[in-house]
């Protein structure tokens, strides 16, 4: 699958990671910052690319005229939003997913089709299972959560490690 | 009339002015609140400090029952949002929004959003009016419709110099609105000889203007 991220901030730089790492998958990621593709993993193959996201040439030498899904993971809501109606309107991408934080922007733009996710509802949502004990989304979603936090943490030697 | 102007920085504070100036009613919305503060010591009570993206306080601010909407923060993902929800949550009149990437006019009006102003295509305009460019510019485009008026200088090698108006080979859909000699304007008529040094005002789709462009300048 060809998947092009916009925003290489924790969230986007790790979810590249998790794509590019599994199964047949090409990953562009865009970002405006050169530093922030420091966060992308040493073995990344994928193509980071610097510029803005809501700039169709910028998302074009992306890739996205040949991509299957665009995600747009940058810290303004807004700018998630523009990128994603771009990816969706003009280049026709199938698969479009937008983090917006603010509910009622997520709620409003999923109304018009697009694919929103809000971190406040979703943490806000998981914690509240997790405390009440829920059996179905709370646990599982923690585990995997946990898991690659361990995967993480083990890739990094630990200073005494290193000095060895 | 009554405006929501959505965001108050500079644009959006002239604006404002100038349309309180011309006795209409505005509200400001702008997110920061010291350049509210200010706002609301220069132009009194027309100022609501919040985000102008959040549906809540566009209603707060009338824009539900506003004639006009205008969106006009320095960010352009800013005012396609703005102007979306004021469109979709506000059910809104009418909407403008200010592109500040002249590339994105082509995305805002996918987007749904048809007028737009770029200030930077507006200053182009301006300076192509004032640069001798070859006699033929387009001066402004027609608001809610793919037409814009042209005007272009009847020079000497023109094909269209010492023609009559219905001998020129323009485009069907394009017409001569009127026709300007020594300083004064004449009406084109169809046998309105076009003399060398006319300057002629053509409202035509945008898409032949290069078909204009050839008629009267070659």
């Amino acid at each position: 699958m060809n998947v092009v991220i916009v925003g290489c901030g924790r969230t986007g730089a790790f979810l590249a990671e998790l794509l590019d790492h599994s199964g047949d998958n090409t990953v562009s990621i865009v970002d405006l910052d050169r530093s922030a593709f420091k966060r992308l993993p040493a073995d990344f193959r994928g193509t980071p690319v610097l510029g803005d996201g809501t700039d169709m040439d910028i998302l074009r030498q992306a890739g996205i005229e040949k991509a299957d899904a665009f995600l747009s993971m940058t810290q303004g809501d807004n700018r998630n939003l523009m990128a994603a109606q771009i990816a969706k309107k003009i280049f026709g991408v199938a698969q479009v997913i937008a983090k917006v934080n603010d509910p009622i922007r997520a709620s409003t733009y999923r109304k018009q089709g697009f694919y929103t996710f809000s971190r406040t509802t979703i943490l806000g949502t998981l914690l509240a299972a997790v405390l009440s004990g829920d059996k179905t989304i709370g646990p599982n979603l923690m585990k995997a959560a946990m898991i690659h936090d361990d995967e993480l943490s083990a890739e990094l030697p630990t200073i005494g490690q290193r000095e060895r | 009339m009554y405006f929501v102007v959505a965001g108050g920085g500079e644009v959006g504070y002239h604006l404002s002015k100038a349309l309180l100036e011309a006795g209409h009613e505005v509200m400001i919305i702008e997110r920061d609140r010291r350049r509210a503060l200010w706002i609301e010591e220069q132009l009194g009570s027309v100022v609501i400090n919040a985000p102008a993206d959040e549906g809540k306080y566009q209603i707060q601010a009338g824009c539900q029952r506003a004639d006009a909407v205008l969106a006009v923060t320095g960010d352009d993902e800013d005012n396609l949002i703005i102007s979306q929800l004021a469109k979709l949550k506000c059910g809104a009149n009418r909407v403008i929004a200010r592109v500040n990437n002249p590339k994105n006019e082509i995305v805002f009006k996918a987007m749904g959003i048809d007028e737009t102003l770029s200030s930077t295509r507006v200053l182009m305009g301006v300076i192509e009016q004032e640069l001798p460019t070859g006699g033929f510019m387009p001066l402004m485009p027609l608001t809610r419709s793919d037409l814009e008026i042209v005007e272009a200088e009847i020079a000497p090698g023109s094909p269209a110099a010492n023609k009559e108006v219905e001998a020129v080979g323009l485009p069907a859909a394009a017409h001569i609105g009127a026709v300007v000699r020594n300083g004064q304007i004449l009406r084109a008529h169809r046998d309105t000889k076009l003399e060398v040094g006319d300057r002629v005002i053509v409202f035509a789709p945008t898409a032949i203007e290069q078909e204009v462009r050839k008629a009267l300048f070659g």
